[in-house]
């Protein structure tokens, strides 16, 4: 068997990384907001943040298609004013990667948070420091092993996303073809042994992920159970 | 001079409190769900009251139809039940979390010393003792050098020889402070051993018991 072109996997891996870190900002962001502050129409915009996570990814990447497509809203102000273009692009697959992790970062991260407990930021407060200190110093150390999980989990379906990705980005060889794709479309060309490549060498990276991060639980968990 | 004469709503009743207190210590004590802590929380600023005035030393807290004063403004030291001390961070890192950036200030330095905590500068919170932990959430409470110094149950998770000691060590700071400490506890005994005025909170209703008739 001859080593395919790695172009997919370097491609996937830039793709997991700037959506896992857009899901990140926003995840982290949106969870704090959410977490603190009451609104109307916090659940619709909840559910929102959610759907992704119940709908077919075919359904989220038609969304994206309407929103990012040349004559979509966004997509036409991005192209008429910066002369950006998502469709077809591999922009298209961070975009879709972003919208379907989005929603495991925000509840890992929002569960991270509302297991920080109150008076330790109370405390923090007493003390005279600011809110900002106190989030960069209290909060977010003490929430990081469910922040973290939520990154793994971002990054791994940003790994694996295929249908929303297919549809806005479409299959372009060296352009838009992520390891996911490649799989499929060396399947449906009767290249099996390709297939298998990018199947093993997938599956391999979510097995290091996996035991890379209950590793670093069950240490953190055995420190924490001495405090 | 610290007022407070406010209302809060709680599920079972009303606390309406009337109290008044200079720089003496002074014993909350009451039965469990009397609304003794939630009044350390509406002076600290971590429960807003709905109605009615706190004031400390002319420094408006909390006042009908006004903001209240921010909680990192009131320059209040609050020690919780179980001290809640930072996990993540070394006993050192606890104490000067207030003061960032600047070198030990002497008072700190002063005050480990006093409080023994000195050789667990570099420890964690689960490396001490409980003792050594409400020692080091006291000094913490006082790093920032508060105008009123609040305890919630600051003894209740001592053996009876630490416990003493920490009440020595606690009279001994309010004599070279002279700051009004307001200590929240469920003993009369303690009560009665530590404070120069015992108040009692039951259901919401705050009466000052006078010394020689708590001591009855």
């Amino acid at each position: 068997m001859t080593v395919p072109d790695l172009s997919p996997l370097a491609l996937s891996l830039r793709v997991a990384f700037l959506s896992t870190l857009l899901a990140a900002v926003t995840g982290i962001a949106l969870a704090r907001v959410m977490g603190r502050r009451e609104f109307p129409g916090k659940s619709a915009a909840e559910a929102m943040i959610l759907l992704p996570l119940v709908l077919p990814p075919t359904v989220v990447g038609f969304g994206l298609i309407m929103l990012f497509g040349v004559n979509g809203p966004i997509g036409r102000l991005l192209e008429d004013w910066f002369g950006i273009r998502i469709v077809f692009t591999w922009i298209g697959a961070v975009i879709a990667s972003f919208v379907v992790s989005l929603p495991l970062m925000y509840q890992s991260v929002q569960a991270a948070f509302d297991k920080v407990d109150p008076r330790w930021e109370n405390v923090a407060r007493t003390m005279g420091v600011s809110e900002w200190r106190i989030f960069r110093k209290v909060t977010f150390p003490l929430a990081w092993p469910g922040i973290l999980a939520g990154l793994v989990l971002a990054f791994a379906r940003g790994l694996g996303e295929f249908g929303a990705t297919l549809m806005i980005a479409g299959f372009i060889p060296g352009e838009t073809v992520t390891v996911p794709l490649a799989i499929y479309f060396s399947y449906e060309a009767g290249r099996t042994g390709e297939a298998m490549f990018w199947v093993v060498l997938i599956t391999l990276l979510g097995l290091a992920a996996i035991t890379w991060l209950n590793g670093w639980r069950r240490k953190t968990s055995r420190r924490r159970g001495r405090e | 001079m610290l007022k407070a004469e406010f209302n809060k709503r709680l599920p079972q009743f009303d606390l309406q409190a009337e109290f008044r207190m200079d720089r003496e210590i002074v014993a909350i004590v009451g039965p469990s769900g009397s609304g003794k802590t939630t009044f350390l929380n509406c002076l600290a600023g971590t429960v807003a009251p709905d109605s009615g005035r706190i004031e400390l030393g002319g420094r408006v807290f909390a006042e009908e139809g006004r903001k209240p004063l921010r909680i990192q403004e009131r320059r209040v030291g609050y020690l919780f039940q179980d001290y809640a001390l930072f996990p993540h961070m070394t006993v050192r890192e606890n104490i000067l979390f207030g003061l960032p950036g600047k070198p030990e200030p002497l008072h700190v330095k002063e005050l480990t010393e006093l409080l023994g905590i000195r050789p667990l500068m570099d420890k964690y919170p689960h490396e001490i003792s409980g003792g050594e932990k409400q020692r080091t959430a006291l000094a913490r409470a006082l790093a920032m050098k508060p105008e009123l110094l609040l305890l919630d149950e600051p003894f209740s998770a001592l053996d009876d020889e630490t416990r003493l000691r920490c009440r020595n060590e606690l009279m001994r700071i309010h004599r070279d402070w002279q700051i009004p400490v307001l200590m929240v506890t469920h003993s009369m005994d303690e009560a009665r051993r530590t404070a120069d005025c015992i108040v009692r909170i039951e259901k919401g209703r705050m009466a000052e018991l006078p010394i020689p008739e708590a001591s009855l």
